[in-house]
């Protein structure tokens, strides 16, 4: 399941919901990420993010990204909650949530899920500090990390 | 055809998005960003740095040297930067 949303959310709450009724799940792992104040690129500490995306495509993005991972893991749920619109220090940007029978498959999954998303999603980061606003730009250790993943376990074994 | 801008390249453009004729001799994504250098001083500013702009063509991930025929809508962005 996927959701991209301005509001916050609930990471219990969420957890709960993909529980509810799914007893064959024995592992759920959980991965947030959040907005830091940390030196931005040139603006200063940041006080400020705007999350920018493409609507239509978004969506269609992380379901591809989820249903690749169905295809790698045994997964009983998953869910990835991305939010867009401004956003300050410690709050949440990402959730992603993966649930399998045993732990393995559910951290690969979810380490996997963040992975893709970093470097497909099509979301930008906008920050903003005293030194003024600036769109954040791609690390080449997010591509390094998606390539860990090409191709597909599963295909090669 | 629809053209979609996001980020930095929204914001050299000014404009989100507009519906264009593109000449029929445009035939790759890489081709169409080079006309759309053409149409005045925002444009040539945004598609400057062309080889680090990525594109979808109807909300797919599309290289460089992908063919642009029949595609309803062409977005221009930079690297993504979510998560």
């Amino acid at each position: 399941m996927i959701r991209v949303q301005q509001e916050d959310f609930d990471i219990g709450a969420e957890i709960a919901a993909l529980k509810a009724g799914r007893t064959a799940i024995g592992a759920i792992v959980s991965f947030t990420g959040t907005v830091r104040d940390a030196e931005g690129q040139g603006t200063g500490k940041v006080t400020e993010m705007t999350l920018e995306h493409y609507p239509g495509m978004t969506e269609t993005e992380l379901e591809r990204i989820e249903k690749e991972a169905h295809a790698r893991w045994p997964l009983q749920v998953s869910l990835i909650v991305h939010r867009t619109g401004t956003l300050k220090p410690g709050d949440n940007i990402v959730l992603v949530v993966t649930a399998s029978a045993h732990r393995d498959a559910a951290f690969d999954a979810a380490r996997f899920l963040m992975d893709y998303l970093k470097t497909s999603a099509p979301f930008w980061k906008r920050e903003t500090g005293p030194q003024g606003s600036k769109w954040v730009e791609a690390k080449a250790s997010d591509e390094a990390a998606h390539m860990h993943w090409s191709p597909r376990k599963d295909a090669a074994e | 055809m629809r053209l979609l801008y996001f980020a930095w390249v929204k914001e050299k453009t000014g404009i989100a998005a507009e519906d264009v004729d593109v000449p029929h001799d445009v035939a790759t994504v890489a081709e169409l960003m080079a006309w759309l250098k053409t149409r005045g001083p925002e444009f040539e500013n945004a598609f400057d740095r062309a080889e680090v702009i990525r594109a979808a063509i109807d909300q797919a991930h599309a290289r460089h040297d992908a063919k642009i025929g029949g595609a309803r809508e062409i977005a221009f962005f930079p690297p993504v930067t979510g998560g």
